[in-house]
C-alpha cells in the first residue's frame, strides 16, 4: 500500500495565514445562493407563527381576548404565557426579569403577549391585529432623568475608583464640569430575527436561527420547554448581520416558535416583520454622562468624576456588563491618577437595551473625548496636543482606573504616524483660515485613538470549543463554537486549519455552528471570537497533525523532528507522500482523525468587588483623523475626509481586518450623526423602519476614505498567531467625526466654552448648538 | 380584455392567470418560485435587499431598471421582463462557472460580508452596467445608483470599488449579446388589451387609454389607484390592508406622456421620476438636486410626480416647488376634464380636491418666466433616501433690484404642503436685498405652527425654513464665499 516517493523537488510551505483570501461565501453572496434561514428549504407542514404586542409603555393587562385571532379563516392556535411549560424567561444572566410572553403586566411598547400560528405568514400577522386587549395604564418612566429622579434601577449603582479625585479636583489649578448626551443606535442587521424550530423524535426540538450565541438560545429553549438541553439542538449556518443584536435577542423568536412547534407538533417559522424587529429588540444603551475634571496649565488631568447614567430599558439584560465596559473605557488612551466613575443603571419602560459593537465601550469613550476637547477649548489649544499630554505612558503612567498594568500600548508611535500620514498639523492650519473667510461653511478636524480591552470582562466566558474531523480521502470539516454574522470568523479560522496541515483551503469546509458539536459556547462577541474559537480549532488540527506525525514517523522510520507538512504532502526525511494518502494510511493503520479542541483565555481574572484587575488579556490600538464640513443655515454636516490607521497586530487577513475597520468606522459615524431613535411621549419608537432611521448610505462616506493596517502591529500576547481583535474597536473611531462637527460649530460660535454637541449630530442638533 | 400577466423570466415566458392584485413581485420570486437569492430586508422600499431588474422595450432594445420587488404588484410585469439575481449567473450551480462582470467585481473587492444585501447591489450594479454603457460611470453616480441600497458591514467602501471595477466603459454582457432575441420575446407578450386579473378578493385591472380608465374609474369609484405603488405597497406590506379593487395607471397610454407647449410642460400622472428628471430640469435646474435626492433610484423608477402629489401627503417633495412655479393639475372622469391650481389641490391633511370617478391625468409646469430666480431644498437627517423634514421652495420674479413677484411654499411646516402669504407680502414689490429678506423670515411665524415629530422638532422646522430663506438669498447675490456643502468631487 504504502508508495512514498522520493522528494524530488523542494516544496515552499503555503501561507493560509496573514493574507487577504475572499470570504468563504463571497461567490455564494454575489450569486443569491447563500442560505439564511428564510432560504432554507420548507417542509410540507410548515406553520407560520406572529406575534401580538403590547400598547402601552406600562401597564396591567385585565383581559386578553384571543377569539377573534383564533377564529381567523387559516388561523392553527395561539399561545400566551399560560401555554408555556417550562419557565417563561429570556434573562440572559439568570435575573429572572423578562419573559418570553408578557403575562399580566407590560412593560413596553411591543413587548410580545401572545403568539399565533397559521397557514401562511400574512394570515398570522392579520389575525395577531384582532386581539382584544383590556388594560389598566401604569405611570411609565420613559427617560434617564425621570429614572435617575426616581431611583428607577435594573442593578444597583455602581462606583469604580482610582486614586482620590476628589482632593485632587479641589487642589487642581484648572477645572471643568460639563454632560454629553449620547442618543442609542439600531442594529439594522438587513436580515431581521427569525427561527425554525422542528420538531424531532422523542419531543426533541431542533431550532435553525439567526443567532450569535446559539448555546445560549439552547438552554433558554430548553428552559421554556421544561427539557433537558441535550433535548435541543440548535444550528446557526450564518447571520445576515448581527452587531450585538442577535446576542441575547435572539432567543425569545427561537422559544416562541419552539414551544408553537412542541404546542402543534409541527415545523414552525417565526420572521419578524422589520417594523416588529425595531420596536421588540433592544438597541444600543443611550447614556447621559457628566463630568468634573481637573486639570493643569498643559492640559494634563489631574483627577476627574465622571456619573454615567445608563438607559438600559425594562430589564437587565446585557446592561451589566455594558454599564461595566462604558467603565473600563471611560480612560480611554489616557492615564487618569485620580478618577472617580459612579455608574446608574436606570429601568424604564422602554424595550431592553442589549449588547451593540463596542458593548458600551464607545459611550465610555464619548465621555472621555468630550473631557479633552473642553480642555482644550478652555486652555486654546489644539486638543491633539492635550490628547498627547495626557496619554498612557510606556512603563509609567500605566495604571488603568481599574488597576491593570498596561505593557502594549503602541499609541505614542501610532498616531505620531498617523498624524503625518494624514498631514494633520497643515490641514488644522488651513481648516482654520477657512473658516475664519467662511461664514456659512464651517469646517472642522479631530485626531482621536481608540484602546480598547479584549477579553469579555466575565472571566468564565473566556472559553472555547472547536471540533475537526480529517476524513480518509484527506478533506477536512471545521465545527467550533463561533458564529459568522459577516465579519468573516468562518474564513480566518479556515486558514488557521489550512496553514495547521498545509492543505489548500478548499480542502477544508465550513461547517454551521451547532450545538450538538461543540456545546457550552459562549457569545460570538466582545470582538473575540477569531482569537478563541482560532486557538481551540488550531488545539484540536494540532491534535490530529500530532497523531499523523507520529504514525508517519513510524511508517518512514523517521525521527518526528524530520517530518514537515509543506503544500499538501508530507514530508519524512527523505521521503515524501501526499497528504490524502498519508491520511488514508493513517486511518487503515486505526489512527483516531477526529479531535477536540479547547481554549481558554490565558491571565485575565478580574473582582468586582475590589473594581480591580486584569479583565482583559490585550487592548487594541487604533486613530483615526476625521475631517467634516458643516452648514451653519441648516445644521447639515458631510464628512470629507478620513485616515485611519490600526493595529490588528500581524492581521491573519487584511481584505478582512480592513473590511471591518471601514464598516465599523461608518456604522459608528451613523451612530453619532444620521441614526437617532426617537421614542413619543408615551413611548412609542417613531424611528422603527428604514423610512425614518437613517443608517449611512453610500454618499455618506468620505469622498477621502484611507485605511491601513499598521505594518508594526504584533502582539504582545500569544493570540492566535499574534494577530488582534478587530470586530469592534473600529467603531469608535468615528468618535473623531462627531468631534470634528464640535470643531467646526466652536469655529462659527468663537465662545469661551466647547459647544455641547449632544450624538446623535442631526442637522437639529448642531443647528441647536449654533442658535442656543 | 386579457387575463394573463405574462412577462418573461428566465429567457422564457411565464404566465401567471390567476394571483391576488397586491401580490409581490418579492413574493411570486421567493414563494412561488423557491428563488431565495432575492431578500427581504424592510418591505417598505428602503433598503434595496429586494432589488430586481425591470427590462422593457425602449427605443428598439431593451431599458434595464431597478425597483424594490417587496412593493411592486405582480400584475404590473405584464409586458415586461423580470431579472433577479438568480439570472446573472445561472449556469453557477456549486460549479466555478463564470460570473456576471458586476458579481466578479464585488467578489474581487471584498464586497459582501454578511451577504444579505449583496443580491440587492448586485442587481443595482447590474441595471447601472446596462445605462449608457458606452462610457465610465463617475463617482457621485455611483452614490446615485447605490442609494437605495443599505450595507450595514462594509461602509460602503469596498461597493464603490466594486461599481469602479465593474463599471468601465464599452460593457457587454450574454445580455447586450442577446439583446435582439429578448427584444422579439419581448415583442411577442405586448399586451393589445386591458389586464385583468380576478381573484378571491377583488381584481387588478390595467387600462390601457385614459377613456378605458375613465370607464372603469365610473363603475369602480372606490377602487385603489395605483401607478408606481411606492406608497399604496406599504399598506399591504406594513399595514395590512386588503385592497380588493385596484387599477394601475402604468398601461395608461395617455398618462406615461410628456408633452411641452407654449406655455406648460405636459407631465402625464404615471411618468416615472426617472422618465420626468430630464423635462423637468431642462427648464427648472433647481429641480434636479431635489428628485435625484427623493426616494432613490429604485423608487424613482417606480414611483411618479402623479402619485406624489395625488396620495395628498404633506411631505411630499415635489408639491412645494411645484406649487412655487405656479404648476396647475389637470383632473378627468367620465365627464371630462378640470383644470385647477396645484395648491387648490390640497385642502386639509388626507383630503384633496379630487371628487369620485376622478383621477389626476396631468400636471402642468408653466414654462419659467424671464428674471425668475428659483429654488427648492429639502432638509432630512440624511442626505439620499429620506423623508423631508423641511422641504422649501422659492420662486421670485426680480427686475431692476425689486421683487415684482413672489412665491413661497413648503412642505412639512403644515398639513398640507402650503404657501407663506405673509412671508411673500413682505417680499413682494420690496428690494432683492438682506433686509427684505430678514424680515421676509421674520414673517414666516406668521405663517405656519408646525409641530414636532421624529424628524424634527417645531423649533427646528422654524429655522430651518427661515434659514432656507437666508440660504436662497445668499445663493442668488454675489458672495464671495461657500453657501452648500462641497459635492463629491473624486
Amino acid at each position: 500500500m504504502s508508495d512514498p516517493k522520493r522528494t524530488t523537488r523542494a516544496r515552499q510551505k503555503i501561507q493560509k495565514v496573514f493574507s487577504s483570501i475572499a470570504h468563504d461565501s463571497a461567490r455564494k453572496h454575489v450569486s443569491g445562493k447563500a442560505f439564511y434561514v428564510d432560504d432554507l428549504p420548507e417542509p410540507a407542514n410548515l406553520l407560520h407563527c406572529y406575534i401580538g404586542t403590547s400598547e402601552f409603555a406600562h401597564a396591567r393587562v385585565l383581559s386578553m381576548d384571543l377569539s377573534a385571532v383564533n377564529a381567523y379563516p387559516g388561523v392553527v392556535r395561539t399561545i400566551t404565557a399560560a401555554d408555556i411549560p417550562g419557565a417563561n424567561d429570556i434573562s440572559p444572566v439568570h435575573l429572572h426579569d423578562e419573559p418570553v410572553l408578557a403575562d399580566k403586566l407590560v412593560q413596553f411598547v411591543g413587548q410580545p403577549l401572545f403568539a399565533v400560528v397559521a397557514h401562511n405568514r400574512s394570515i398570522a400577522r392579520q389575525a395577531a391585529q384582532l386581539a382584544v386587549v383590556e388594560y389598566e395604564e401604569l405611570p411609565a418612566i420613559l427617560d434617564i432623568e425621570t429614572a435617575l429622579a426616581e431611583k428607577s434601577f435594573v442593578l444597583e449603582p455602581h462606583v469604580l475608583q482610582h486614586g482620590d479625585s476628589q482632593s485632587a479636583l479641589s487642589k487642581a489649578p484648572n477645572r471643568l464640569q460639563g454632560e454629553v448626551s449620547i442618543g442609542g443606535q439600531d442594529h439594522f442587521y438587513l436580515e431581521g430575527q427569525i427561527s425554525m424550530a422542528l420538531p424531532q423524535e422523542d419531543g426533541d426540538i431542533l431550532v435553525l436561527t439567526s443567532s450569535q450565541h446559539p448555546s445560549e438560545v439552547q438552554q433558554l429553549v430548553a428552559g421554556s420547554l421544561g427539557k433537558p438541553a441535550n433535548a435541543v439542538t440548535v444550528e446557526v449556518r450564518r447571520m445576515g448581520g448581527a452587531f450585538g443584536g442577535k446576542e441575547t435577542q435572539a432567543a425569545q423568536w427561537a422559544i416562541i416558535a419552539a414551544v408553537m412547534a412542541d404546542a402543534t407538533n409541527r415545523p414552525v417559522k417565526l420572521r419578524l416583520d422589520r417594523d416588529d424587529d425595531m420596536r421588540s429588540t433592544g438597541k444600543r444603551h443611550d447614556f447621559l454622562i457628566r463630568y468634573d475634571v481637573g486639570f493643569d496649565a498643559q492640559g494634563l488631568i489631574l483627577g476627574i468624576d465622571f456619573m454615567h447614567a445608563v438607559h438600559c430599558g425594562m430589564s437587565a439584560d446585557l446592561s451589566g456588563p455594558i454599564a461595566d465596559r462604558a467603565m473600563f473605557h471611560s480612560d480611554n488612551a489616557y492615564y487618569l491618577p485620580n478618577v472617580s466613575i459612579t455608574s446608574y443603571r436606570c429601568k424604564t419602560n422602554t424595550v431592553s437595551n442589549t449588547a451593540f459593537r463596542g458593548f458600551g465601550g464607545p459611550q465610555g469613550i464619548v465621555g472621555i473625548e468630550r473631557v479633552i476637547d473642553a480642555i482644550a477649548h478652555r486652555l486654546g489649544k489644539d486638543p491633539l496636543g492635550i490628547r498627547k499630554v495626557n496619554l498612557y505612558g510606556q512603563g509609567m503612567r500605566n495604571i488603568t482606573p481599574y488597576k491593570m498594568m498596561i505593557k502594549d500600548n503602541v499609541l505614542p508611535e501610532l498616531i505620531t504616524e498617523l498624524e503625518a500620514s494624514s498631514d494633520y498639523l497643515n490641514r488644522h492650519r488651513d481648516i482654520a483660515n477657512f473658516n475664519q473667510n467662511s461664514p456659512v461653511i464651517k469646517k472642522g478636524i479631530a485626531l482621536i485613538p481608540t484602546k480598547f480591552g479584549i477579553s469579555f470582562t466575565t472571566t468564565f466566558l473566556n472559553q472555547a470549543g472547536a471540533l475537526v474531523h480529517v476524513y480518509k480521502d484527506g478533506s477536512v470539516h471545521l465545527n467550533h463554537g463561533g458564529t459568522e454574522m459577516g465579519q468573516g470568523l468562518m474564513i480566518k479560522i479556515a486558514q488557521v486549519v489550512a496553514d495547521v496541515f498545509q492543505i489548500d483551503l478548499d480542502q477544508v469546509k465550513i461547517t454551521a455552528t451547532n450545538t450538538g458539536k461543540v456545546p457550552n459556547t459562549s457569545a460570538t462577541a466582545a470582538s473575540a471570537g477569531t482569537d478563541m474559537n482560532g486557538m481551540a480549532a488550531k488545539a484540536a488540527a494540532r491534535k490530529i497533525k500530532k497523531r499523523l506525525i507520529k504514525f508517519a514517523s513510524n511508517q518512514f522510520a523517521v525521527e518526528t523532528s524530520g517530518i514537515h507538512f509543506v503544500d499538501n504532502y508530507v514530508q519524512a526525511g527523505e521521503n515524501e507522500i501526499g497528504f490524502a494518502k498519508l491520511v488514508e494510511q493513517a486511518w487503515m493503520a486505526r489512527i483516531s482523525l477526529s479531535a477536540t479542541g479547547f481554549y481558554r483565555t490565558p491571565k485575565i481574572h478580574y473582582n468586582p468587588q475590589t473594581s480591580s484587575g486584569r479583565p482583559f488579556l490585550y487592548f487594541a490600538y487604533g486613530a483615526a483623523v476625521s475631517e467634516v464640513e458643516i452648514d451653519c443655515l441648516s445644521g447639515e454636516s458631510r464628512i470629507t475626509r478620513v485616515d485611519i490607521l490600526y493595529d490588528a497586530g500581524q492581521s491573519l487577513n487584511p481584505a478582512i481586518d480592513i473590511g471591518q475597520i471601514e464598516g465599523g468606522f461608518i456604522q459608528g459615524a451613523g451612530w453619532l450623526t444620521s441614526e437617532q431613535v426617537w421614542w413619543d411621549t408615551n413611548g412609542h419608537l417613531r424611528t422603527h423602519a428604514p423610512s425614518t432611521y437613517k443608517i449611512p448610505t453610500c454618499g455618506d462616506i468620505p469622498d477621502i476614505f484611507n485605511v491601513k493596517i499598521w505594518e508594526k502591529g504584533k502582539n504582545r500576547e500569544k493570540t492566535i498567531h499574534r494577530s488582534k481583535a478587530v470586530g469592534e474597536p473600529p467603531l469608535m473611531l468615528a468618535i473623531s467625526v462627531h468631534s470634528a462637527i464640535n470643531q467646526a460649530i466652536a469655529g462659527k460660535l468663537n465662545e469661551k466654552s466647547l459647544p455641547s454637541l449632544n450624538t446623535p449630530a442631526t442637522p437639529e442638533a448642531i443647528l441647536n448648538c449654533l442658535y442656543r | 380584455m386579457h387575463n394573463t400577466v405574462r412577462f418573461i423570466l428566465a429567457g422564457q415566458v411565464e404566465e401567471v392567470h390567476y394571483c391576488e392584485a397586491t401580490r409581490t413581485v418579492l413574493e411570486f420570486l421567493r414563494e412561488d418560485k423557491g428563488l431565495k437569492g432575492t431578500k427581504e430586508g424592510c418591505a417598505e422600499g428602503d433598503c434595496g435587499a429586494c432589488t430586481v431588474v425591470i427590462g422593457e422595450l425602449h427605443d428598439g432594445g431593451i431599458r434595464y431598471r431597478a425597483i424594490n420587488s417587496c412593493i411592486q404588484f405582480l400584475p404590473t410585469l405584464d409586458g415586461k421582463q423580470l431579472l433577479s439575481v438568480e439570472d446573472l449567473a445561472p449556469d453557477d450551480n456549486h460549479a466555478m462557472t463564470e460570473l456576471h462582470a458586476v458579481q466578479q467585481a464585488m467578489l474581487d473587492q471584498h464586497g459582501s460580508q454578511c451577504g444579505f444585501c449583496t443580491p440587492g447591489f448586485v442587481m443595482s450594479l447590474f441595471a447601472m452596467y446596462h445605462n449608457e454603457p458606452e462610457r465610465d460611470v463617475e463617482r457621485s453616480e455611483i452614490d446615485l445608483g447605490l442609494a437605495g441600497n443599505l450595507c450595514r458591514c462594509t461602509g460602503y467602501a469596498p461597493i464603490v470599488r466594486a461599481a469602479e471595477q465593474a463599471l468601465e466603459a464599452d460593457r457587454k454582457d450574454r445580455f447586450t449579446d442577446d439583446e435582439k432575441h429578448s427584444v422579439e420575446l419581448l415583442k411577442s407578450i405586448q399586451p393589445a388589451e386591458m389586464l385583468v386579473i380576478k381573484s378571491e378578493n377583488g381584481a387588478f385591472y390595467a387600462p390601457r387609454s385614459i377613456n378605458e380608465l375613465c370607464d372603469l374609474l365610473e363603475k369602480k369609484p372606490q377602487a385603489t389607484m395605483v401607478a408606481g405603488a411606492t406608497d399604496v405597497g406599504l399598506w399591504i406590506t406594513k399595514q395590512n390592508r386588503q385592497l380588493d379593487t385596484v387599477i394601475y395607471l402604468g398601461a395608461v397610454t395617455e398618462l406615461k406622456q410628456i408633452e411641452e407647449d407654449g406655455n406648460y410642460l405636459h407631465i402625464g400622472a404615471a411618468v416615472s421620476y426617472t422618465d420626468a428628471t430630464a423635462s423637468v430640469s431642462t427648464h427648472y435646474p433647481a429641480f434636479l438636486p431635489l428628485i435625484e435626492r427623493i426616494g432613490a433610484t429604485q423608487v424613482r423608477n417606480a414611483g411618479t410626480i402623479g402619485g406624489n402629489i395625488a396620495n395628498g401627503s404633506p411631505i411630499g417633495d415635489m408639491p412645494p416647488g411645484l406649487i412655487a412655479i405656479g404648476a396647475r393639475l389637470v383632473l378627468r372622469s367620465s365627464q371630462g376634464q378640470r383644470v385647477i391650481d396645484l395648491e387648490d389641490y390640497f385642502i386639509s391633511y388626507g383630503k384633496q380636491n379630487l371628487q369620485p370617478g376622478e383621477c389626476v391625468e396631468q400636471i402642468l409646469l408653466p414654462l419659467p418666466p424671464p428674471e425668475q430666480i428659483f429654488a427648492t431644498y429639502k432638509i432630512s437627517k440624511r442626505l439620499e433616501q429620506d423623508i423631508s423634514a423641511v422641504c422649501g421652495a422659492f420662486a421670485l420674479q426680480l427686475n431692476d433690484g425689486m421683487i415684482k413677484h413672489a412665491r413661497v411654499c413648503f412642505g412639512g411646516m403644515a398639513e398640507t404642503p402650503k404657501r407663506a402669504a405673509a412671508c411673500e407680502q413682505a417680499l413682494t414689490g420690496k428690494s432683492w436685498s438682506q433686509d427684505t429678506i430678514s424680515r421676509a423670515m421674520l414673517a414666516l411665524p406668521e405663517d405656519f405652527t408646525p409641530l414636532t415629530d421624529m424628524r424634527a422638532s417645531k423649533q427646528y422646522r422654524m429655522q430651518v425654513a427661515q434659514n432656507l430663506l437666508q440660504r436662497f438669498y445668499l445663493e442668488h447675490s454675489a458672495t464671495p464665499y461657500p453657501i452648500r456643502l462641497g459635492v463629491r468631487n473624486v
